[in-house]
């Protein structure tokens, strides 16, 4: 790699590795130059003109994202020449656009809306024509295509070309009548077409799931790993009223750039089940009653001690790192056996991005479980029930397990109670990945952490907090849950 | 220029010279006449001494930009690591330009010769001639001459005998006017959409398929064989007025003109005399008033300043418009300026290949003012507004397409105010009843 070279943004010197764009640069130099076409994942195709600046000692204006940084430059933003080309194309941009931002998803975050408040004319002067009709399109399983709103800025056609490669968009027609088509016979339901609906700019490429949802103002942003799969993309999950409303990718160079697969995008309706245990149960004459914390503790351990070895643990993988090591404490007490079962599906590779696919295995902390010491062998697991001194269950749904026969005491950690758990002698309620905070591990072994997005229903606590408060009472806890 | 009427005296007759003639369509006819002389020539000398010979010559291309063709073939990578590729910009629709179409039609084999000789010069062993996909009868006369050609060993892998490959293959374009510019024809005979390409890099750098490509005018290399027969120091002193424009030029003069078609004369030839003397003037009963002497995309001049333009690339420069691709629009007092403008701003609005917003937008809006101004609904602040998207239009943009709109358009109301104010104020053009 060369050396690094200077140049000067809005006065500000910044160094940049050779090869920088002049907008990439400007970044670096805490200065956003306003753009719709160019995105950091995508090929440059340096065509909405939005990026225009002035160098000094240029002739024309300078399309920022096409035009590489070179030692010495001076780059001007907001002098009035290129203040006035941007403002031109938010002009141009606007005639046809039909304004309908009060009943348009992306309002609030939309880039066309952002920047013709920022830099943008205050009066139209087009107003004595039609403007430019096409009726909504369904491109596919969930992405509507509003050609009306459309910028042409081909951030889609670009990402299902050179990043999904699949190329079923393209811009079809030319001039003022141009709009984004999809191949004849065709439907933009690659695994990852979802993304189009983020790389959008303005509202145009709407999802289906989010549709008049809710006013993005109105969320509360969360970040969060994607529970969808072992490939542990970085997510961000959008809560309004303690419901959460929406998944969006969250940049991580490492694990998933700027995307998200539509598995992960819309496998989050779970996180708002009403079916959820709220309250400790423990079992009285014959069935399961509601309990405090204190009383439900206490008879999880005097159960535990109580029980002979060994013990055998099924957990989920889909529990945070920090509730599988407890868990695997916990088990160690009575030389224990932990497996987990994991969901799989096909895998499917984003073809344009290396090491980036949804995986086959579909549960986010497989690595996590298998670390803390829990083995795949399910069905041994299962098998060794009846043999066991008691059976130690967290947030599996026991589908397809028998119950353990009576004699074999069960205990269950879980934020629902299946049917096979009724006869659990305690049951102990715990939040879902959105409701508390932990980590998980990737397939490649990266750790990341994901942070409480809404609150858990009634008395139900993480997993973590749960496990260590079990152990506290049987004096061998880390006061975590103190 | 020999058809449809005979050459002018004051013509200099090169490329035109078998213009009406069939027979030179012939390929043993051709050779008789003295082709592929050139290119026997050419593969006699080095490449490098080729390239000289062009760049002594001065030629500047002939498609509209007058970049000297030497020094565009010496920008190709001297040490080939990649296949080089040369192009034939056949696409001619720039609107009052039909110059190429004629060269094509009467004298295919000068095309290819001009062609082969580029081509060895380069380093290419693949040639592209894209036509324009409405020149039927010109693809079938230069497909004709090309199979010609290749049955005579002239092409192929072991051209004329001498141990080179040159393959010439015709890409019929599919009626856009935008792959006429040089890096949309390529995305086009890449078969992609024709949409012209972020520049740099430059064809020499990457080009067809990202490879060195080298891209010339129709009439450029037909040039080429004349150039390289007679010496480039012959060719340079074709000059009437300024060096830096050398050799002959075709225009194709149309419009209100009483002789329309295409004339030959050498650079820095005066406006004047092409358009009184050789092409007749106006027609009977009417007067000049304006003329595009480059074709649709260039500045419009009143007939007063073309009668003091020297036809070359500073002449033009100097009144304020440009040479072009030699496509003239003559206009005279029957012509509604006002209508033709409109006419124009609306082929450009069509032909947009939507890419740049300015260009999407801004061509299709001034249509839209203009078609208004014309149905006498123009408003007073309707000009400045056009002035306003002219220069939005202008220099931001990743070709010039919206840039030619812009001057068609703002050089009209410059130069001819009083028939926009007339439709502003009367709401019909000046003078109707």
């Amino acid at each position: 790699m060369s050396d690094p070279l200077t140049l000067t943004i809005e006065g500000r010197e910044v160094r940049v590795p050779p090869g920088t764009s002049v907008l990439e640069a400007a970044k670096l130099a805490g200065v956003l130059i306003p753009h719709y076409c160019y995105h950091p994942s995508l090929p440059v195709a340096g065509s909405c003109r939005m990026c225009l600046v002035e160098i000094e000692g240029q002739p024309k204006l300078a399309a920022s994202c096409a035009t590489p940084a070179a030692a010495g430059m001076k780059v001007h933003v907001t002098s009035p020449t290129a203040k006035a080309a941007r403002q031109g194309v938010l002009e141009f941009l606007l005639i046809n656009h039909p304004l309908d931002c009060p009943i348009c998803d992306q309002s609030g975050e939309c880039e066309l809306q952002d920047y013709t408040f920022q830099e943008g004319r205050q009066a139209t002067r087009y107003g004595e024509y039609g403007k430019r009709y096409n009726p909504v399109e369904d491109f596919g399983p969930d992405v509507l295509y509003v050609p009306n709103r459309c910028i042409l800025c081909t951030r889609c056609v670009r990402f299902m070309e050179h990043v999904a490669e699949a190329p079923v968009l393209n811009v079809s027609e030319r001039g003022d009548r141009a709009h984004i088509g999809i191949d004849q016979g065709q439907l933009l339901d690659h695994p990852w077409s979802g993304n189009v609906v983020d790389l959008c700019p303005v509202g145009s490429l709407l999802s289906k799931d989010f549709l008049h949802k809710a006013r993005v103002w109105d969320l509360d942003k969360t970040a969060s790993v994607c529970t969808g799969c072992t490939q542990g993309c970085a997510i961000s999950l959008e809560t309004r009223d303690n419901t959460v409303v929406r998944v969006k990718p969250r940049p991580n160079a490492e694990v998933n750039r700027h995307f998200i697969c539509d598995h992960g995008r819309l496998h989050y309706h779970w996180m708002n089940r009403s079916d959820r245990l709220e309250t400790p149960l423990v079992q009285e004459g014959g069935r399961l009653v509601a309990a405090d914390w204190e009383r439900a503790l206490e008879r999880a351990a005097g159960l535990l001690r109580s029980a002979r070895a060994p013990w055998v643990g099924l957990v989920s993988p889909g529990a945070s790192c920090e509730a599988l090591d407890a868990a695997a404490r916990l088990l160690a007490l009575g030389k224990g056996t932990g497996a987990f079962r994991v969901a799989t599906g096909p895998e499917a590779p984003l073809a344009g991005v290396p090491d980036l696919a949804l995986r086959a295995e579909r549960a986010p902390n497989v690595h996590g479980a298998l670390a803390a010491g829990f083995t795949r062998a399910w069905d041994a697991a299962v098998k060794g029930m009846p043999g066991a001194g008691l059976v130690f269950v967290l947030d599996d749904d026991l589908a397809g397990v028998e119950a353990p026969p009576a004699g074999v005491p069960l205990l269950y950690v879980g934020t629902t109670l299946p049917e096979a758990a009724r006869g659990a002698a305690v049951v102990l309620p715990c939040a879902n990945t959105a409701e508390e905070e932990g980590t998980f591990v990737n397939l490649r072994g990266h750790r990341e952490a994901y942070y409480q997005a809404k609150s858990a229903p009634g008395m139900a606590r993480p997993a973590a907090w749960v496990l260590d408060a079990v152990l506290t009472a049987l004096g061998a806890g880390t006061g975590v849950a103190a | 220029m020999g058809y449809p009427h005979p050459s002018h005296p004051r013509e200099t007759v090169l490329l035109s010279r078998d213009f009406g003639d069939p027979e030179a369509r012939r390929l043993d006819v051709w050779i008789k006449r003295g082709g592929y002389q050139a290119l026997e020539k050419a593969l006699g000398m080095g490449r490098d001494a080729v390239i000289e010979e062009v760049k002594t010559s001065g030629i500047r291309g002939r498609g509209g930009a007058g970049f000297p063709a030497g020094v565009k073939w010496g920008f190709m990578p001297k040490q080939r690591t990649k296949p080089h590729y040369l192009c034939c910009n056949a696409d001619e629709g720039e609107p009052g330009t039909f110059k190429d179409r004629e060269i094509m039609r009467w004298t295919p084999h000068a095309v290819i010769e001009g062609c082969a000789i580029a081509a060895y010069a380069i380093q290419a062993e693949d040639g592209y001639i894209y036509v324009r996909g409405e020149f039927t009868e010109p693809i079938r006369v230069l497909q004709a001459a090309l199979d010609e050609a290749y049955a005579k060993g002239i092409l192929g892998p072991n051209a004329m005998g001498r141990g080179v490959r040159i393959d010439l293959t015709i890409h019929r374009g599919a009626g856009a006017y935008i792959c006429g510019e040089e890096t949309a024809l390529m995305n086009s005979i890449e078969g992609k959409r024709g949409n012209p390409r972020v520049k740099p890099p430059f064809p020499a750098a990457a080009g067809l398929w990202g490879c060195p490509t080298t891209i010339n005018n129709v009439e450029t290399l037909a040039a080429v064989p004349h150039i390289i027969t007679r010496g480039g120091a012959w060719y340079q002193s074709l000059s009437l007025s300024n060096p830096k424009s050398t050799g002959t030029k075709l225009f194709s003069i149309c419009g209100a003109i009483a002789k329309p078609g295409n004339y030959e004369v050498t650079m820095g030839f005066p406006l004047k005399d092409l358009l009184y003397d050789l092409a007749g003037g106006p027609r009977p009963g009417r007067k000049l008033t304006a003329v595009q002497p480059g074709g649709s995309s260039v500045p419009f001049i009143t007939a007063e300043e073309a009668e003091r333009t020297l036809l070359d690339y500073e002449g033009c420069l100097a009144v304020g418009t440009q040479l072009g691709s030699g496509g003239m629009i003559v206009y005279d007092d029957a012509t509604d300026i006002v209508y033709q403008v409109m006419r124009l701003a609306r082929f450009y609005a069509h032909e947009s290949c939507a890419q740049c917003t300015q260009c999407r937008e801004g061509t299709a809006w001034t249509a839209k003012i203009l078609q208004k101004l014309l149905r006498g609904e123009g408003r007073n602040e309707d000009l400045d507004l056009l002035f306003d998207l002219g220069e939005q239009m202008t220099g931001k943009t990743i070709c010039v397409l919206s840039d030619s709109c812009a001057a068609a358009v703002t050089s009209a109301i410059q130069k001819f105010r009083p028939d926009f104010e007339a439709y502003l104020r009367d709401g019909r053009r000046a003078g109707a009843a």
